[in-house]
Protein backbone atom coordinates (compact mmCIF):
# COMPACT_ATOMS: atom_id res chain seq x y z
CA UNK A 1 0.00 0.00 0.00
CA UNK A 2 2.16 2.34 0.89
CA UNK A 3 4.80 3.36 -0.91
CA UNK A 4 3.41 4.01 -3.92
CA UNK A 5 2.70 6.91 -6.01
CA UNK A 6 -0.70 8.21 -5.66
CA UNK A 7 -1.04 11.70 -7.60
CA UNK A 8 1.32 12.48 -10.16
CA UNK A 9 1.94 15.80 -11.94
CA UNK A 10 3.47 15.76 -14.83
CA UNK A 11 4.87 19.54 -15.84
CA UNK A 12 1.47 20.88 -15.30
CA UNK A 13 0.95 23.98 -16.72
CA UNK A 14 -2.41 26.54 -16.28
CA UNK A 15 -2.58 29.29 -17.50
CA UNK A 16 -5.22 32.41 -17.42
CA UNK A 17 -5.05 34.92 -20.34
CA UNK A 18 -1.82 36.14 -19.40
CA UNK A 19 -1.52 34.98 -16.43
CA UNK A 20 0.67 31.82 -15.87
CA UNK A 21 -0.65 30.32 -12.42
CA UNK A 22 1.09 26.97 -12.28
CA UNK A 23 4.44 26.31 -14.59
CA UNK A 24 5.52 23.25 -15.83
CA UNK A 25 4.83 22.00 -12.21
CA UNK A 26 5.79 18.22 -11.43
CA UNK A 27 5.79 16.43 -8.46
CA UNK A 28 4.48 12.96 -7.13
CA UNK A 29 2.50 12.42 -4.02
CA UNK A 30 3.39 8.81 -2.28
CA UNK A 31 0.40 6.70 -0.78
CA UNK A 32 -0.21 6.82 3.23
CA UNK A 33 1.78 10.56 3.48
CA UNK A 34 0.66 13.56 4.55
CA UNK A 35 2.12 16.32 2.20
CA UNK A 36 2.22 19.80 2.73
CA UNK A 37 2.02 22.37 0.35
CA UNK A 38 3.24 25.70 1.15
CA UNK A 39 4.41 29.09 -1.23
CA UNK A 40 3.47 32.85 -0.60
CA UNK A 41 -0.02 34.35 -1.01
CA UNK A 42 -0.67 33.77 -5.23
CA UNK A 43 2.01 30.99 -5.74
CA UNK A 44 -0.83 28.85 -7.23
CA UNK A 45 -1.63 26.14 -4.35
CA UNK A 46 -5.22 26.82 -4.91
CA UNK A 47 -5.11 26.54 -8.53
CA UNK A 48 -2.96 23.05 -7.69
CA UNK A 49 -6.16 22.21 -5.93
CA UNK A 50 -8.53 23.00 -8.67
CA UNK A 51 -6.60 21.54 -11.51
CA UNK A 52 -6.64 18.36 -9.29
CA UNK A 53 -10.08 18.36 -8.91
CA UNK A 54 -11.12 19.17 -12.23
CA UNK A 55 -12.54 22.62 -11.35
CA UNK A 56 -9.91 23.73 -13.78
CA UNK A 57 -8.90 22.02 -16.94
CA UNK A 58 -4.36 22.55 -18.00
CA UNK A 59 -3.11 24.37 -20.11
CA UNK A 60 -0.72 21.53 -20.67
CA UNK A 61 1.42 18.76 -19.22
CA UNK A 62 -0.84 15.84 -17.76
CA UNK A 63 -2.47 14.85 -13.86
CA UNK A 64 -2.68 11.20 -13.23
CA UNK A 65 -3.76 9.57 -9.75
CA UNK A 66 -3.46 5.84 -9.02
CA UNK A 67 -1.47 5.68 -12.75
CA UNK A 68 -4.94 6.90 -14.39
CA UNK A 69 -4.85 10.01 -16.39
CA UNK A 70 -7.21 12.18 -14.96
CA UNK A 71 -7.21 15.50 -16.58
CA UNK A 72 -10.12 16.85 -18.71
CA UNK A 73 -12.49 14.73 -16.66
CA UNK A 74 -15.26 16.55 -15.06
CA UNK A 75 -15.57 17.50 -11.19
CA UNK A 76 -17.72 14.63 -10.27
CA UNK A 77 -16.13 12.01 -11.91
CA UNK A 78 -12.35 12.90 -10.04
CA UNK A 79 -14.88 13.03 -7.12
CA UNK A 80 -15.78 9.81 -7.43
CA UNK A 81 -12.68 7.94 -7.90
CA UNK A 82 -11.84 9.28 -4.74
CA UNK A 83 -10.25 12.78 -4.27
CA UNK A 84 -12.16 14.45 -2.02
CA UNK A 85 -11.50 18.31 -0.56
CA UNK A 86 -12.38 21.28 1.54
CA UNK A 87 -12.44 24.54 0.21
CA UNK A 88 -10.06 27.67 1.77
CA UNK A 89 -13.42 29.52 2.32
CA UNK A 90 -15.88 27.11 4.14
CA UNK A 91 -18.30 25.77 1.34
CA UNK A 92 -21.28 24.32 3.01
CA UNK A 93 -24.53 24.03 1.97
CA UNK A 94 -26.99 27.09 2.85
CA UNK A 95 -29.96 25.00 3.22
CA UNK A 96 -28.96 21.33 4.75
CA UNK A 97 -28.01 20.70 8.23
CA UNK A 98 -25.25 18.54 9.10
CA UNK A 99 -26.59 15.18 9.16
CA UNK A 100 -27.65 15.91 5.52
CA UNK A 101 -24.31 17.06 4.68
CA UNK A 102 -23.31 13.66 5.50
CA UNK A 103 -25.35 12.11 3.24
CA UNK A 104 -25.57 14.33 0.35
CA UNK A 105 -21.88 13.47 -0.59
CA UNK A 106 -21.74 9.57 -0.60
CA UNK A 107 -21.66 7.89 -3.73
CA UNK A 108 -24.90 6.68 -4.95
CA UNK A 109 -24.63 2.90 -4.27
CA UNK A 110 -26.33 -0.20 -5.53
CA UNK A 111 -29.74 -0.03 -6.76
CA UNK A 112 -32.53 2.59 -6.51
CA UNK A 113 -32.31 3.09 -2.87
CA UNK A 114 -31.16 6.75 -2.98
CA UNK A 115 -34.85 7.35 -4.01
CA UNK A 116 -35.91 6.39 -1.12
CA UNK A 117 -36.62 8.52 1.71
CA UNK A 118 -32.89 8.86 3.57
CA UNK A 119 -34.52 7.53 6.92
CA UNK A 120 -36.17 4.64 6.03
CA UNK A 121 -33.56 3.30 2.90
CA UNK A 122 -29.87 3.51 1.82
CA UNK A 123 -29.25 1.76 5.31
CA UNK A 124 -25.45 1.54 4.54
CA UNK A 125 -25.25 5.37 3.70
CA UNK A 126 -26.63 5.92 6.75
CA UNK A 127 -24.01 3.78 8.88
CA UNK A 128 -21.57 5.59 6.84
CA UNK A 129 -22.76 9.24 7.81
CA UNK A 130 -23.02 7.31 12.16
CA UNK A 131 -19.37 6.50 12.03
CA UNK A 132 -18.33 10.10 10.51
CA UNK A 133 -20.55 11.54 12.93
CA UNK A 134 -19.34 10.36 15.79
CA UNK A 135 -15.79 10.43 14.43
CA UNK A 136 -15.79 14.19 14.18
CA UNK A 137 -17.87 14.47 17.32
CA UNK A 138 -20.26 16.11 15.87
CA UNK A 139 -23.34 13.89 17.46
CA UNK A 140 -25.01 16.38 19.07
CA UNK A 141 -25.01 18.98 16.22
CA UNK A 142 -27.17 16.85 13.61
CA UNK A 143 -29.59 18.62 13.44
CA UNK A 144 -28.44 22.10 13.25
CA UNK A 145 -28.02 24.02 9.80
CA UNK A 146 -24.58 23.76 9.05
CA UNK A 147 -24.00 27.04 8.09
CA UNK A 148 -25.22 28.54 11.11
CA UNK A 149 -22.27 26.88 12.96
CA UNK A 150 -19.57 28.60 14.71
CA UNK A 151 -15.88 29.17 12.13
CA UNK A 152 -14.21 26.18 13.81
CA UNK A 153 -17.25 23.35 13.68
CA UNK A 154 -18.03 24.59 9.85
CA UNK A 155 -14.78 23.43 8.63
CA UNK A 156 -14.99 20.10 10.78
CA UNK A 157 -18.06 19.44 9.18
CA UNK A 158 -16.49 20.43 5.50
CA UNK A 159 -13.84 17.68 6.55
CA UNK A 160 -16.44 15.16 7.58
CA UNK A 161 -18.76 16.01 3.90
CA UNK A 162 -15.54 15.15 2.91
CA UNK A 163 -14.79 11.72 4.29
CA UNK A 164 -18.25 10.40 3.61
CA UNK A 165 -17.26 9.98 0.03
CA UNK A 166 -14.73 7.78 0.95
CA UNK A 167 -11.85 8.79 -0.67
CA UNK A 168 -8.29 7.62 -0.99
CA UNK A 169 -6.88 11.72 -1.43
CA UNK A 170 -7.84 14.20 0.66
CA UNK A 171 -7.35 17.65 -0.32
CA UNK A 172 -7.37 20.44 2.53
CA UNK A 173 -7.42 23.85 1.53
CA UNK A 174 -6.27 25.94 4.46
CA UNK A 175 -7.64 23.91 7.05
CA UNK A 176 -6.01 25.71 10.55
CA UNK A 177 -7.32 29.34 8.98
CA UNK A 178 -9.07 31.07 11.82
CA UNK A 179 -8.21 28.23 14.51
CA UNK A 180 -6.62 28.92 17.83
CA UNK A 181 -3.78 26.68 19.09
CA UNK A 182 -5.82 24.50 20.82
CA UNK A 183 -7.97 23.53 17.56
CA UNK A 184 -4.93 23.36 15.42
CA UNK A 185 -3.45 20.85 18.23
CA UNK A 186 -6.61 18.81 17.86
CA UNK A 187 -6.97 19.00 14.28
CA UNK A 188 -3.47 17.80 13.50
CA UNK A 189 -4.33 14.62 15.67
CA UNK A 190 -7.18 14.30 13.93
CA UNK A 191 -5.39 14.17 10.47
CA UNK A 192 -2.85 11.47 11.92
CA UNK A 193 -5.61 9.46 13.14
CA UNK A 194 -7.52 9.92 9.51
CA UNK A 195 -4.14 8.65 8.30
CA UNK A 196 -3.10 5.66 10.40
CA UNK A 197 -6.97 4.53 10.88
CA UNK A 198 -8.08 4.96 7.51
CA UNK A 199 -5.19 4.86 5.32
CA UNK A 200 -5.61 8.37 3.86
CA UNK A 201 -3.34 10.29 2.33
CA UNK A 202 -3.59 14.16 2.44
CA UNK A 203 -2.55 17.04 0.58
CA UNK A 204 -2.53 20.17 2.32
CA UNK A 205 -2.14 23.84 1.85
CA UNK A 206 -1.41 25.85 4.67
CA UNK A 207 0.23 28.72 5.83
CA UNK A 208 0.50 28.01 9.65
CA UNK A 209 4.52 27.12 9.15
CA UNK A 210 4.37 25.57 12.80
CA UNK A 211 1.64 23.09 11.97
CA UNK A 212 2.84 22.36 8.62
CA UNK A 213 6.60 21.45 10.27
CA UNK A 214 5.16 19.24 12.75
CA UNK A 215 2.85 17.84 10.94
CA UNK A 216 3.60 17.03 7.44
CA UNK A 217 6.08 14.03 6.21
CA UNK A 218 6.75 15.60 3.04
CA UNK A 219 6.20 19.45 1.70
CA UNK A 220 6.24 21.02 -1.75
CA UNK A 221 7.40 24.89 -1.92
CA UNK A 222 5.96 26.63 -5.08
CA UNK A 223 6.53 30.02 -6.17
CA UNK A 224 4.95 32.17 -8.85
CA UNK A 225 3.58 28.68 -9.78
CA UNK A 226 6.53 26.79 -10.18
CA UNK A 227 8.00 24.38 -7.67
CA UNK A 228 11.29 25.91 -5.80
CA UNK A 229 11.86 23.03 -3.01
CA UNK A 230 10.67 19.67 -1.67
CA UNK A 231 11.73 17.42 1.02
CA UNK A 232 10.93 16.57 4.73
CA UNK A 233 9.75 19.77 7.02
CA UNK A 234 13.67 19.75 8.07
CA UNK A 235 15.20 19.44 4.84
CA UNK A 236 13.41 22.60 3.09
CA UNK A 237 13.69 24.58 6.06
CA UNK A 238 17.22 24.96 5.14
CA UNK A 239 16.78 25.38 1.85
CA UNK A 240 18.47 28.86 1.11
CA UNK A 241 16.33 29.16 -1.77
CA UNK A 242 13.17 28.31 -0.03
CA UNK A 243 14.67 30.89 2.76
CA UNK A 244 14.51 33.24 0.92
CA UNK A 245 11.64 33.43 -1.37
CA UNK A 246 9.23 32.42 1.20
CA UNK A 247 10.04 32.84 5.10
CA UNK A 248 12.47 35.84 4.13
CA UNK A 249 16.51 35.88 4.60
CA UNK A 250 16.17 36.83 7.97
CA UNK A 251 15.10 33.89 9.28
CA UNK B 1 -70.68 19.35 -3.28
CA UNK B 2 -71.64 22.58 -5.36
CA UNK B 3 -70.53 22.67 -9.22
CA UNK B 4 -69.41 25.87 -8.49
CA UNK B 5 -66.90 24.56 -5.18
CA UNK B 6 -66.12 21.23 -7.37
CA UNK B 7 -64.90 24.00 -10.09
CA UNK B 8 -62.18 25.66 -7.55
CA UNK B 9 -61.40 22.28 -6.59
CA UNK B 10 -60.10 21.05 -10.07
CA UNK B 11 -58.78 24.22 -10.33
CA UNK B 12 -56.33 23.91 -7.45
CA UNK B 13 -55.47 20.69 -8.32
CA UNK B 14 -54.39 21.39 -11.56
CA UNK B 15 -52.59 24.68 -10.48
CA UNK B 16 -51.01 22.65 -7.47
CA UNK B 17 -49.32 20.38 -10.85
CA UNK B 18 -48.19 23.01 -12.58
CA UNK B 19 -46.69 24.83 -9.09
CA UNK B 20 -45.07 21.47 -8.52
CA UNK B 21 -43.41 21.35 -12.53
CA UNK B 22 -41.82 25.18 -11.18
CA UNK B 23 -40.28 23.94 -7.89
CA UNK B 24 -38.99 20.68 -8.81
CA UNK B 25 -37.06 22.52 -11.60
CA UNK B 26 -35.89 25.37 -8.68
CA UNK B 27 -35.25 22.85 -6.34
CA UNK B 28 -31.59 22.95 -8.40
CA UNK B 29 -31.45 26.93 -8.60
CA UNK B 30 -33.21 27.21 -12.52
CA UNK B 31 -36.22 29.52 -12.25
CA UNK B 32 -38.32 28.82 -15.43
CA UNK B 33 -40.64 31.07 -16.68
CA UNK B 34 -42.20 28.95 -19.68
CA UNK B 35 -43.73 25.82 -18.08
CA UNK B 36 -47.37 26.65 -19.40
CA UNK B 37 -45.30 26.05 -22.32
CA UNK B 38 -44.74 22.14 -21.39
CA UNK B 39 -48.56 22.38 -20.01
CA UNK B 40 -49.42 23.26 -23.55
CA UNK B 41 -47.54 20.37 -24.69
CA UNK B 42 -49.62 18.11 -22.32
CA UNK B 43 -52.84 19.48 -22.97
CA UNK B 44 -52.65 19.24 -26.62
CA UNK B 45 -51.15 16.00 -27.12
CA UNK B 46 -52.91 14.67 -24.07
CA UNK B 47 -56.27 16.15 -26.61
CA UNK B 48 -55.23 14.96 -29.89
CA UNK B 49 -54.47 11.27 -28.40
CA UNK B 50 -57.76 10.78 -27.07
CA UNK B 51 -60.03 12.42 -29.18
CA UNK B 52 -58.61 11.62 -32.38
CA UNK B 53 -56.21 8.45 -31.47
CA UNK B 54 -58.90 7.30 -29.33
CA UNK B 55 -56.35 6.37 -26.25
CA UNK B 56 -57.68 6.18 -22.81
CA UNK B 57 -57.40 9.08 -20.54
CA UNK B 58 -54.76 8.08 -17.98
CA UNK B 59 -52.62 6.23 -21.01
CA UNK B 60 -52.97 9.38 -22.97
CA UNK B 61 -51.92 11.43 -19.45
CA UNK B 62 -48.99 9.20 -19.10
CA UNK B 63 -47.51 9.66 -22.70
CA UNK B 64 -48.49 13.40 -22.20
CA UNK B 65 -46.37 13.39 -19.52
CA UNK B 66 -43.56 11.56 -21.32
CA UNK B 67 -43.80 13.91 -24.51
CA UNK B 68 -43.44 16.98 -22.49
CA UNK B 69 -40.50 15.57 -20.15
CA UNK B 70 -38.24 14.75 -23.41
CA UNK B 71 -39.09 18.41 -24.49
CA UNK B 72 -37.93 19.44 -20.61
CA UNK B 73 -34.92 17.30 -21.15
CA UNK B 74 -33.94 18.97 -24.70
CA UNK B 75 -34.68 22.86 -23.08
CA UNK B 76 -32.38 21.53 -20.11
CA UNK B 77 -29.25 21.43 -21.86
CA UNK B 78 -28.97 24.79 -23.42
CA UNK B 79 -30.33 26.34 -20.13
CA UNK B 80 -27.22 24.73 -18.37
CA UNK B 81 -25.41 27.79 -20.06
CA UNK B 82 -27.49 29.95 -18.21
CA UNK B 83 -28.70 31.56 -14.77
CA UNK B 84 -30.79 33.53 -13.09
CA UNK B 85 -32.27 36.46 -14.86
CA UNK B 86 -31.21 35.27 -18.03
CA UNK B 87 -32.21 31.83 -17.69
CA UNK B 88 -36.26 33.08 -17.10
CA UNK B 89 -36.21 35.36 -20.18
CA UNK B 90 -35.49 32.13 -22.28
CA UNK B 91 -37.54 30.02 -20.49
CA UNK B 92 -40.02 32.50 -21.21
CA UNK B 93 -38.88 32.77 -25.11
CA UNK B 94 -39.51 28.79 -24.91
CA UNK B 95 -43.14 29.36 -23.59
CA UNK B 96 -44.07 32.18 -26.20
CA UNK B 97 -42.56 29.85 -28.84
CA UNK B 98 -44.65 27.09 -27.89
CA UNK B 99 -47.36 28.87 -27.80
CA UNK B 100 -47.49 30.15 -31.10
CA UNK B 101 -46.36 26.91 -32.68
CA UNK B 102 -50.03 25.65 -31.76
CA UNK B 103 -51.27 28.80 -33.06
CA UNK B 104 -50.48 28.09 -36.35
CA UNK B 105 -50.77 24.41 -35.90
CA UNK B 106 -53.80 23.50 -38.16
CA UNK B 107 -54.03 20.08 -37.33
CA UNK B 108 -54.53 20.79 -33.08
CA UNK B 109 -56.87 24.27 -34.86
CA UNK B 110 -54.64 26.78 -34.30
CA UNK B 111 -55.87 29.79 -33.07
CA UNK B 112 -59.70 28.36 -33.47
CA UNK B 113 -58.64 26.17 -30.19
CA UNK B 114 -59.06 22.72 -30.07
CA UNK B 115 -62.11 20.25 -28.23
CA UNK B 116 -63.74 17.28 -28.37
CA UNK B 117 -62.52 16.12 -25.10
CA UNK B 118 -64.84 13.73 -22.51
CA UNK B 119 -64.90 15.62 -19.08
CA UNK B 120 -63.02 13.69 -15.98
CA UNK B 121 -63.89 14.21 -12.60
CA UNK B 122 -63.00 16.02 -10.09
CA UNK B 123 -61.80 13.16 -8.02
CA UNK B 124 -59.89 12.09 -11.09
CA UNK B 125 -57.97 15.18 -11.44
CA UNK B 126 -57.35 14.96 -7.45
CA UNK B 127 -56.18 11.10 -7.97
CA UNK B 128 -53.12 12.43 -9.98
CA UNK B 129 -52.71 15.78 -7.90
CA UNK B 130 -52.54 13.70 -4.72
CA UNK B 131 -50.43 10.55 -5.81
CA UNK B 132 -48.15 12.79 -7.85
CA UNK B 133 -47.46 15.38 -4.46
CA UNK B 134 -47.03 12.14 -2.28
CA UNK B 135 -44.51 11.01 -4.91
CA UNK B 136 -42.52 14.07 -5.17
CA UNK B 137 -42.79 14.58 -0.65
CA UNK B 138 -41.69 11.00 -0.80
CA UNK B 139 -38.17 12.00 -2.83
CA UNK B 140 -37.64 15.22 -1.54
CA UNK B 141 -36.42 13.07 1.62
CA UNK B 142 -34.34 10.65 -0.28
CA UNK B 143 -30.49 11.54 -0.66
CA UNK B 144 -31.36 12.15 -4.64
CA UNK B 145 -33.08 15.28 -3.75
CA UNK B 146 -30.70 16.40 -1.04
CA UNK B 147 -27.83 16.35 -4.44
CA UNK B 148 -30.69 19.23 -6.40
CA UNK B 149 -30.64 21.38 -3.28
CA UNK B 150 -26.60 20.72 -3.29
CA UNK B 151 -26.60 22.04 -6.82
CA UNK B 152 -29.58 24.92 -5.86
CA UNK B 153 -26.86 25.75 -2.49
CA UNK B 154 -23.97 25.37 -4.32
CA UNK B 155 -23.16 24.14 -7.66
CA UNK B 156 -19.58 24.58 -7.64
CA UNK B 157 -18.99 22.69 -4.60
CA UNK B 158 -21.14 20.30 -5.31
CA UNK B 159 -19.65 19.42 -7.87
CA UNK B 160 -16.54 18.78 -6.53
CA UNK B 161 -17.79 16.52 -4.18
CA UNK B 162 -18.83 14.17 -6.21
CA UNK B 163 -22.35 15.37 -7.88
CA UNK B 164 -23.22 15.35 -11.36
CA UNK B 165 -24.88 18.80 -11.76
CA UNK B 166 -25.41 18.82 -14.94
CA UNK B 167 -27.54 15.57 -14.72
CA UNK B 168 -29.77 16.60 -11.43
CA UNK B 169 -30.23 20.01 -13.32
CA UNK B 170 -30.88 18.21 -16.81
CA UNK B 171 -33.08 16.02 -15.11
CA UNK B 172 -35.12 18.27 -12.90
CA UNK B 173 -36.15 19.76 -16.00
CA UNK B 174 -37.35 16.72 -17.93
CA UNK B 175 -39.33 15.65 -14.89
CA UNK B 176 -40.87 19.21 -13.86
CA UNK B 177 -41.92 19.71 -17.45
CA UNK B 178 -43.56 15.81 -17.25
CA UNK B 179 -45.31 16.84 -14.64
CA UNK B 180 -46.68 20.64 -16.16
CA UNK B 181 -47.45 17.90 -18.90
CA UNK B 182 -49.73 16.17 -16.63
CA UNK B 183 -50.98 19.04 -15.50
CA UNK B 184 -51.99 20.32 -18.69
CA UNK B 185 -53.70 16.97 -20.24
CA UNK B 186 -56.15 17.41 -16.87
CA UNK B 187 -56.61 21.06 -17.39
CA UNK B 188 -57.61 20.43 -21.52
CA UNK B 189 -59.93 17.31 -20.03
CA UNK B 190 -60.49 19.56 -17.47
CA UNK B 191 -61.92 22.59 -19.32
CA UNK B 192 -62.56 20.52 -22.77
CA UNK B 193 -61.79 23.55 -24.85
CA UNK B 194 -57.95 24.22 -25.33
CA UNK B 195 -56.52 27.33 -26.59
CA UNK B 196 -53.15 28.84 -27.53
CA UNK B 197 -53.86 31.73 -25.37
CA UNK B 198 -54.84 29.64 -22.18
CA UNK B 199 -50.66 28.18 -22.05
CA UNK B 200 -49.03 32.00 -22.28
CA UNK B 201 -46.90 33.44 -20.31
CA UNK B 202 -48.61 34.95 -17.96
CA UNK B 203 -50.24 31.80 -17.08
CA UNK B 204 -46.30 30.79 -16.35
CA UNK B 205 -45.91 33.37 -14.28
CA UNK B 206 -49.54 32.53 -12.41
CA UNK B 207 -47.28 28.87 -11.73
CA UNK B 208 -44.35 30.77 -10.32
CA UNK B 209 -46.23 32.94 -8.11
CA UNK B 210 -47.85 30.02 -6.61
CA UNK B 211 -44.86 28.63 -5.58
CA UNK B 212 -43.13 31.37 -3.98
CA UNK B 213 -46.46 32.13 -2.45
CA UNK B 214 -46.95 28.43 -0.65
CA UNK B 215 -43.59 27.95 -0.37
CA UNK B 216 -40.42 27.39 -2.59
CA UNK B 217 -38.67 25.29 -0.12
CA UNK B 218 -40.84 22.22 -0.01
CA UNK B 219 -43.10 20.33 -1.95
CA UNK B 220 -46.95 21.29 0.20
CA UNK B 221 -46.06 24.54 -0.58
CA UNK B 222 -47.17 24.24 -4.24
CA UNK B 223 -50.82 22.78 -3.22
CA UNK B 224 -51.05 26.25 -0.13
CA UNK B 225 -50.11 28.37 -2.82
CA UNK B 226 -52.04 26.85 -5.60
CA UNK B 227 -55.28 26.92 -3.13
CA UNK B 228 -54.40 30.47 -2.34
CA UNK B 229 -54.22 31.63 -5.78
CA UNK B 230 -57.57 30.12 -6.57
CA UNK B 231 -59.63 30.80 -3.11
CA UNK B 232 -58.66 34.57 -2.28
CA UNK B 233 -59.48 35.81 -5.30
CA UNK B 234 -63.04 34.28 -4.62
CA UNK B 235 -63.14 35.02 -0.98
CA UNK B 236 -62.31 38.78 -1.62
CA UNK B 237 -65.68 39.08 -4.21
CA UNK B 238 -66.94 40.91 -1.54
CA UNK B 239 -64.42 43.76 -2.58
CA UNK B 240 -66.33 43.99 -6.25
CA UNK B 241 -64.01 45.77 -8.35
CA UNK B 242 -61.25 46.34 -5.89
CA UNK B 243 -60.77 42.83 -5.36
CA UNK B 244 -58.41 42.09 -7.72
CA UNK B 245 -55.92 45.41 -6.51
CA UNK B 246 -56.60 43.50 -2.91
CA UNK B 247 -55.42 40.48 -3.84
CA UNK B 248 -52.32 42.06 -5.43
CA UNK B 249 -51.52 44.04 -2.15
CA UNK B 250 -52.06 40.88 -0.04
CA UNK B 251 -49.40 38.96 -2.37
CA UNK B 252 -46.90 42.04 -1.82
CA UNK B 253 -47.78 41.87 1.65
CA UNK B 254 -46.93 38.07 2.38
CA UNK B 255 -43.90 38.19 0.27
CA UNK B 256 -42.02 41.10 2.37
CA UNK B 257 -42.84 39.14 5.75
CA UNK B 258 -42.11 35.77 4.57
CA UNK B 259 -39.83 35.97 1.43
CA UNK B 260 -39.26 31.99 1.46
CA UNK B 261 -43.11 31.51 1.05
CA UNK B 262 -46.02 30.83 3.82
CA UNK B 263 -44.63 27.02 4.56
CA UNK B 264 -40.88 25.97 4.93
CA UNK B 265 -39.12 23.62 6.33
CA UNK B 266 -38.59 25.33 9.57
CA UNK B 267 -42.21 25.47 10.14
CA UNK B 268 -42.94 22.15 8.28
CA UNK B 269 -40.75 20.55 11.25
CA UNK B 270 -42.22 22.76 13.62
CA UNK B 271 -45.99 21.33 13.18
CA UNK B 272 -43.77 17.84 13.38
CA UNK B 273 -44.38 16.43 9.28
CA UNK B 274 -40.28 16.82 8.48
CA UNK B 275 -38.20 14.72 10.26
CA UNK B 276 -34.36 15.44 9.64
CA UNK B 277 -34.25 12.93 6.79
Amino acid sequence: MTGETLLSLDRATKRFGGITALDGLSFNVTQGEIVGVIGPNGAGKTTLFNVITGAYTLTSGTISYRGQSIGGLRPHRIAGMGIARTFQNIRLFASMTVWEHLLVAQPRGNGWSHLLPAAMGDKAARRRAEEVLTFFGLEDLRNRDAATLPYGLQRRVEMARALTAGPRLLLLDEPVAGMNADEAEELKSLLVALRDQMGLTILLIEHDMSFVMTLCEYLFVLDFGSKIGEGTPTVVRRDPKVLSAYLGDDE
Amino acid sequence: MSTYFAGLLADIGILTLGALSVYIILSTGQLSLGNAGFMGIGAYSASWLTVEAGVPMTLAVVIAAAVSGVVGVIVGFPALRLKGIYLAMATLGFGEMVRSFFLNFGPTGGAAGYHGMQIISVGYIWAWTGGLVVLVMVLERSRLWLGLRAVHDDETAAELIGLDAVALKVGAFGFGAAMAGISGALFAHHHLYIEPSNFGFQHSIELVLAVILGGSTIAPGSIFGAGLLILLPEYLRFLADWRLAAFGTLLIVILIVRRQGILDRQLYRLIGFGRAS
